[in-house]
């Protein structure tokens, strides 16, 4: 998703579209299903045998193989630590996630619907987009002191500009066929909201969320390196001065590992559901 | 009231229920539009009619004289105009738009509940799908419909919520005629099953003249109000012959319209 990642906002027609014939392909034949992912475990099973292959060539401690990454791995497991670490990255994860996607969301909705205040606003929103994630942390620490709070809001706040701009998007987008709808039969404010603004603005919010998962996890590893005492980014920052490779790729490996899974297991099938009405064709 | 009109020789003779409450007045004195240029498009002036109590009536003209404008005004979308209008009594209305303007994301079902005020959001909804021949699509996304279905399902909404007044914008528009023919039949009968004070947008004569008590003819851009045409014989006798008398004595009242 990189184009979520560059601020821009997705086409959400053809996004939808092209979603939708691959979904139907799978439905209708469940060995082509298979293909997708038979050639994903192909891939990363040829790129951990040219790792193993150059890791027995040129042996160093700087290289590990990934059969000793997976021993740390298993050791880590096992004293209980890896899953610790990776638990306290994965909650930080989630508070800044939640807290950019509904400050980010809000905010865009705003500037989206009032050209007035999109055109104060936007210098603003430019700003923030161009301060290097690493300013922010460190400002947030320097001001608010080494706590969770200052932790996790800089990450939020690192994440919300390219919320707001993506949802702003959106916004713009809206069809003001349902909002006059809703008007005439009198929806309530929140029927709106649930009815008719939030399903026609879930494909950016799926864009925005999609490219946020990636960009936080990231910055959160920074966050910890630089100030906190438990966490990945902190696990990785010790390994770092004891030059313990196999440690570092053990626990960067198993996270991302968890960022896919959670890909695979939570946002996919949210994202079917919520779009389960375009995958009928008349 | 009807000032506006200068062959308002049809006198209003008020139905015994009908009281002036439950009527709807529209007296628009000027709505103009300003092109992209800032010049100013007048298109309604000195506009004013009133539809009884429980009356179908309909506004015909031609394509563009402010039709669509004026419906926009009464169901409160545009409120950019000088004059005055008066709902009903009650004041709940109800539309059938252009387009079906269903939620893509929600059934039909819950498209019509959606629309229902509050208390009446847990009623039977069976005997009107049944009427609209709606009952196996209830659980359908709208998607899932021709154009033809989606449109009973948009009145299935506009009369699932009871409404005091209906606001209907030509509401058979791009549809082939067999199809718009039957869907007038069906909106013929789910409206006889509780008459309600109608009002619907057309071009299209022969619909004013198959559906409407009344019809208010308007004229060209800036739209205002140049005579009524009353049709008072009952619904079930405008068969074709009639509908061809029908037209013709329109056409002598109203020769510029031929």
């Amino acid at each position: 998703m990189s184009a979520g990642e560059t601020g821009q906002a997705p086409d959400t027609r053809k996004g939808a579209a092209s979603g939708v014939t691959s979904a139907n392909a799978d439905r209708r034949n469940p060995s082509a299903a298979l293909v997708p992912t038979l050639t994903v475990a192909a891939s990363l099973l040829g790129l951990g045998l040219i790792w193993a292959f150059a890791a027995a060539l040129w042996p160093s401690r700087a290289f590990p193989t990934p059969a000793a990454v997976w021993q740390v791995f298993l050791h880590d497991m096992a004293t209980g630590e890896l899953p610790f670490h990776l638990g306290m990255t994965l909650l930080r994860v989630a508070a800044a996630f939640i807290v950019a996607m509904v400050v980010g969301t809000v905010i865009g909705i705003l500037l989206g619907s009032d050209r007035r205040a999109d055109r104060f606003f936007n210098p603003w929103v430019v700003l923030f987009l161009n301060v290097p994630a690493l300013v922010v942390i460190v400002l947030a620490y320097i001001w608010f002191g080494l706590n969770e709070v200052a932790a996790i809001g800089a990450v939020a706040v690192n994440k919300i500009p390219n919320v707001v701009v993506t949802l702003r998007e959106g916004t713009r987008a809206l069809d003001p066929r349902y909002a006059e709808m809703a008007a005439v039969y009198r929806f309530g404010p929140l029927e709106r909201v649930r009815h008719v603004l939030l399903p026609q603005l879930q494909p950016y919010i799926a864009a925005a969320s999609r490219s946020g998962i990636a960009l936080i996890w990231k910055i959160v590893l920074v966050v910890e390196l630089l100030g906190r005492s438990n966490g990945v980014g902190f696990q990785i920052y010790l390994y770092f001065q004891l030059f313990d490779v196999a440690a570092i790729l053990a626990y960067t490996l198993a996270f991302v590992a968890i960022m896919l899974l959670i890909e695979l297991a939570l946002v996919q099938p949210l994202e079917r559901h919520a779009t389960r009405w375009r995958r009928r064709p008349a | 009231m009807i000032h506006a009109s200068r062959d308002a020789d049809d006198e209003m003779d008020g139905q015994p229920s009908a009281g002036a409450r439950s009527s709807l007045g529209v007296d628009i004195s000027e709505k103009t539009f300003l092109s992209a240029d800032g010049v100013p498009l007048p298109a309604l002036r000195d506009l004013a009619f009133e539809v009884r109590a429980g009356e179908f009536a309909c506004l015909l003209g031609p394509s563009g004289c402010g039709k669509t404008t004026t419906l926009r005004i009464l169901l409160g979308l545009d409120r950019d105009f000088s004059g005055a209008i008066r709902l009903p009594e009650g004041g709940c209305i109800a539309a059938v738009f252009q387009e079906p303007t269903l939620l893509p994301w929600r059934s039909v079902e819950d498209n019509v509940r959606l629309a229902l005020p509050k208390p009446l959001r847990g009623k039977d909804l069976t005997p009107l799908f049944e009427t609209l021949g709606l009952a196996a699509m209830r659980k359908l996304f709208p998607s899932e419909l021709s154009l033809g279905l989606a449109r009973r399902a948009a009145l299935a909404r506009a009369f699932a919520t009871e409404p005091d007044i209906l606001f209907l914008d030509e509401p058979f528009v791009s549809l082939d005629e067999p199809t718009a023919e039957r869907l007038r039949h069906l909106l013929l009968s789910v409206w006889s099953e509780r008459p309600t004070t109608a009002l619907m947008v057309t071009h299209n004569l022969r619909e004013a003249l198959t559906l409407s008590d009344r019809i208010i003819v308007l004229s060209e851009r800036p739209a205002h109000v140049i005579g009524y045409f009353d049709v008072r014989l009952p619904r079930n006798y405008r068969n074709p012959t009639v509908m061809t008398d029908l037209v013709r004595s329109f056409y002598e009242k109203f020769p510029e319209r031929a």
